[in-house]
């Protein structure tokens, strides 16, 4: 446990928050990262620093369901993060400021912050027509982007449309919309795919940063392993029923009221890696397969296209086993097509990835390539 | 005369951008303009009409859901489909729930700070505030020793000279005129209505396993499986305990926090009782059926149209009069200027100034949003309009909700139409939603206790019982105001889908006629005391609730495949 610091309890004493709320908050987030509990101290010290890190958070193309669902976290609580654990100085939802003002703050942090900010997107960018379907104070999304993430330093694209273009991009994408990885080449950035992305995958990662001045370790979409690196099906709570071949086969029938297996219904568990299953939603009160309904594969690559229609059955849809390809799945192996449902043991061959390995290492974003 | 112009408009749903024209120290004109674009509509085409919804839901996330259940109306009207009393009354729970915490979010997060000077309330006395704070409500969270410690957390915030969200407020701007207290006890119910919101709305997680963006509805009903002895199904008599708890709960919020609140702040802005009152014509769909659907007399919000503030006279809403037109918007009509959503068409065409830009050309299109107008006229929906086509209509329920909140403000009727009215009236009818709840609730757990537990109608899921062609459409009374899908089947696939949305109807651009849409009506007159900092347009337009993404939305546009450039 940690040693009583003095200074500490003063830092603490003027946020408002006690020690024990801290730890807790602290060892949650490690947990999240399956973190060992010998980082607490390291990680108590680091959120507790006199300075905050400064975060703008931008908005283009998007719902703001991103926005709300960070507004939804409860471990740590969302006023900790955005009023204690950094200076939150720019997010169009619920900043104080408008206009002008708004815009000032930007381009001061883009400038006196310079490579030590942290930038969250949320939403895709727009490229056809020369950017004009996303503008904001008369400038484009792209052209911001480019400001903002370019001088940050690391980008955290939250969500599906941040990551890969997601609703936004999917046939016949209208407005030529991209992912930030894709608008904006060679930043450093780590995706948190999910339609919307989960908080607690997202505060986890900004402690990790603020502890370990470096993003976790990521798969090829630049993706934490710690949230993606395991198959849905692998997680589920329904597993057992697909293993006794209980199957819903209509909505409302008995294997649907008793919690049995939504494959026959069109659910992608199978072929979708998410900690959704444990991590779950709201304060951990559930998640959509819990719900009666199908994972619809919200975190993965183009699942739009690739994972719909959704209630069509696995493998008869478009992106089983061929576009999402076995690299998705951390297979790190050729001819997944081959994989049926009737070889999902195979997923679970997935490693758990040793990290971090102290001193933090360099963890540049690989450049992804491109799938069309 | 000056030029003003806010953009972005911050503490909203979107990207939304307002020009003004400012002379002798009032607004003398006003445009209203959606900067961004997505093509949502256009996506839909040729999909699985069964998951049109699980796609049209993402038009927003923050009044996520409102346009999945106007979605699966929509495909219902069209397949001809009844859906199941649970599934009614589920959809009428996620729905009013949302609505519930949606105008908590707004009053606190979005809107408080256009009136609440967060500077100010570091000198505030916490004694005082304990006083005033107890003389006003029965909340628990009272004391001075409770206040004190909020203002420390404030004034820690503000001595560490880092002020995050708070950075770029016009603090100290003379149109901020409460007690310093008032000041103070807001911001604390600011934190306490941040930790509420999120509390609350696990039930949509309960009854759609997560929010943002609930996953639980289908074409004929909800997946929310319903079995009075199984743990694993989705509603059982656990989560209707949970449900229930999480309901009480919003009640006692709403009765102990955010309708004091509002009765508390309201008296010190009285000049906002005559400001901001725009078009004067109100459109409500109606919605929340008791009963069957589709039979408006069921309706908690009865449908009608009010004309020009007169509450003598409710007229009945004629869907065929709705229209849309791009006079000033950056699309295409192939002929015309005004079409009827069921046959709507739109191509983008951005025909804007070249970014950066520092002016619209108002004369010519100068927004993403469509121009929705009734019978040719511009309306205004959403909370205030449900209350003024409520009370016009005699519903007993609204009437005396009003009559309250009018009395303990000391003011006549003719003050809801105004920036103040719209906050009143999100905040009575937040009251009068979270009291529903209950009902509904209760309605669930006799249900389960009498085994009826049919949730869904399975006769026309499979696709190969469609006709070749069908069409239809999904109205519903979202937290902004009167929301409808419009949807065309044709084998067994979209071939057209349209929405006009709350915040089109609201926010949209003026016609080919030169009429202003609500928001370019409502800020005429305001006066604003510092051309730098608009204060006083936030006002208006934030009482709005403007929500843009769900208003900007196209169909039939031509097809391209954008290509990725080649990272070097």
């Amino acid at each position: 446990m940690l040693a009583p610091d003095k200074n500490l309890d003063d830092a603490l004493r003027s946020r408002g928050i006690t020690r024990r709320q801290l730890v807790k908050f602290c060892s949650a987030m490690l947990g999240t990262l399956a973190l060992p509990e010998r980082y607490l101290a390291q990680t108590v010290a680091a959120v507790t620093k006199a300075r905050k890190p400064v975060l703008v958070w931008l908005q283009f193309q998007d719902c703001t369901g991103c926005s709300e669902s960070m507004l939804r976290s409860s471990h740590p609580d969302v006023a900790d993060v955005v009023l204690d654990l950094l200076s939150w100085e720019y997010h169009e939802v619920i900043m104080a400021g408008a206009g002008d003002a708004a815009n000032k703050v930007l381009d001061r942090v883009s400038k006196e912050e310079k490579g030590k900010y942290i930038v969250v997107v949320e939403g895709a960018i727009p490229m056809a027509e020369d950017g004009m379907y996303c503008t904001i104070g008369g400038r484009t999304a792209i052209d911001i982007a480019r400001q903002v993430c370019g001088n940050a330093a690391a980008t955290i694209a939250v969500g599906a449309c941040a990551f890969d273009g997601g609703l936004v991009r999917s046939k016949p994408n209208p407005t030529g919309a991209l992912g930030v990885h894709e608008a904006v080449p060679g930043i450093k950035v780590i995706n948190m795919s999910g339609c919307p992305h989960n908080p607690v995958n997202t505060a986890a990662v900004l402690v990790h940063y603020l502890t370990f001045h470096d993003l976790p370790d990521v798969d090829q979409y630049n993706r934490p392993l710690f949230a993606y690196g395991r198959v849905i099906h692998d997680q589920c709570e329904r597993r057992a029923h697909f293993d006794a071949g209980r199957f819903v086969t209509e909505w409302g029938d008995e294997g649907h009221r008793k919690g049995w297996c939504l494959y026959k219904m069109g659910c992608k568990g199978p072929e979708a890696t998410f900690n959704c299953p444990i991590a779950q939603w709201n304060d951990h009160t559930s998640w959509p397969i819990r719900a009666g309904h199908g994972c619809i594969a919200c975190a993965s690559p183009r699942f739009w296209d690739h994972m719909s229609p959704f209630y069509e059955r696995l493998p008869n849809v478009p992106g089983f086993g061929v576009d999402v390809s076995a690299g998705e799945l951390g297979l790190g192996m050729v001819g997944a097509a081959v994989i049926g449902v009737t070889t999902h043991g195979l997923l679970r061959t997935i490693k758990p990835v040793p990290y971090p390995a102290p001193p933090a290492s360099e963890s540049t974003p690989t450049e992804e390539k491109k799938e069309n | 005369m000056a030029r003003l112009v806010v953009d972005p408009v911050s503490r909203i749903e979107g990207h939304l951008r307002i020009e003004a024209n400012l002379e002798g120290g009032k607004l003398t004109d006003a445009w209203s303009s959606g900067t961004m674009f997505r093509g949502i509509e256009m996506i839909l085409q040729g999909r699985d009409p069964r998951e049109a919804w699980i796609w049209a839901q993402r038009i927003c996330g923050v009044c996520t859901m409102v346009h999945a259940i106007a979605s699966v109306r929509a495909v219902e009207d069209a397949l001809q489909i009844e859906v199941p009393e649970n599934a009614r009354l589920v959809r009428n729970l996620i729905a009013g729930a949302q609505m519930v915490q949606d105008h908590v979010i707004h009053f606190y997060h979005l809107h408080a700070l256009d009136w609440v000077d967060v500077a100010a309330a570091l000198k505030a006395d916490p004694v005082k505030t304990s006083t005033l704070a107890q003389s006003i409500s029965d909340c628990d969270k009272s004391s001075a020793k409770y206040f004190r410690g909020v203002q420390e957390r404030v004034k820690g915030v503000v001595d560490s000279g880092q002020l995050s969200l708070f950075a770029s407020g016009y603090w100290g701007h003379p149109a901020y005129i409460l007690p310093p207290e008032v000041n103070l006890m807001a911001v604390a119910h600011y934190l306490e209505a941040l930790a509420w919101q999120k509390d609350f709305i696990r039930i949509h997680a309960i009854l759609g396993g997560k929010n943002p963006h609930p996953q639980s509805f289908l074409v004929g009903g909800m997946t929310t499986a319903m079995d009075p002895d199984e743990p694993a199904a989705v509603i059982n008599p656990e989560r209707i305990q949970m449900m229930r708890d999480l309901v009480r709960g919003a009640v006692k919020f709403v009765n102990d926090y955010y309708i004091p609140d509002v009765l508390a702040i309201a008296p010190f802005y009285k000049d906002w009782f005559t400001r901001g009152e725009g078009l004067g014509n109100f459109l409500c769909y109606g919605d929340y059926s008791s009963g069957d659907q589709t039979d408006p007399k069921t309706f908690l919000f009865p449908r009608g149209i009010v004309m020009g503030r007169d509450i003598t006279k409710v007229l009945p809403v004629d869907p065929s009069k709705i229209t849309e037109s791009v006079a000033h918007s950056w699309y295409e009509y192939s002929g015309g200027d005004a079409k009827h959503p069921s046959v709507g068409e739109t191509s983008p065409k951005y025909s804007g100034p070249k970014a950066p830009y520092d002016h619209l050309d108002v004369d010519a299109k100068y927004s993403w949003l469509k121009t929705p107008r009734y019978d040719g006229k511009p309306m205004e929906v959403g909370p205030l309009a449900r209350m003024v086509v409520g009370y016009a209509s005699g519903n007993k329920l609204i009437q005396d909700s009003v009559n309250g909140a009018l009395k303990a403000l000391n003011a006549p009727p003719a003050v809801l139409f105004s920036t103040l009215g719209r906050i009143a009236a999100r905040a009575l009818e937040a009251q009068l939603m979270a009291r529903q709840l209950e009902g509904w609730v209760d309605q669930l757990d006799d249900n389960l206790a009498h085994g009826k537990t049919m949730i869904f109608n399975p006769v026309k899921w499979d696709p190969g019982s469609w006709p070749s062609s069908a069409s239809g459409h999904g109205w519903h009374e979202a937290p902004r105001g009167a929301l409808g899908h419009w949807v065309e089947i044709s084998n067994k696939a979209i071939k057209n889908y349209q929405c006009v949305v709350p915040t089109t109807w609201n926010a949209g651009p003026r016609d080919a006629q030169g009429q202003r849409g609500a928001y370019e009506a409502a800020l005429i007159n305001t006066p604003v005391a510092d051309p730098n900092r608009p204060l006083e347009i936030l006002r208006t337009i934030h009482s709005f609730d403007p929500c843009i993404a769900c208003a900007v939305h196209v169909i039939d546009a031509q097809g391209r495949e954008y290509t990725i450039p080649r990272v070097a």
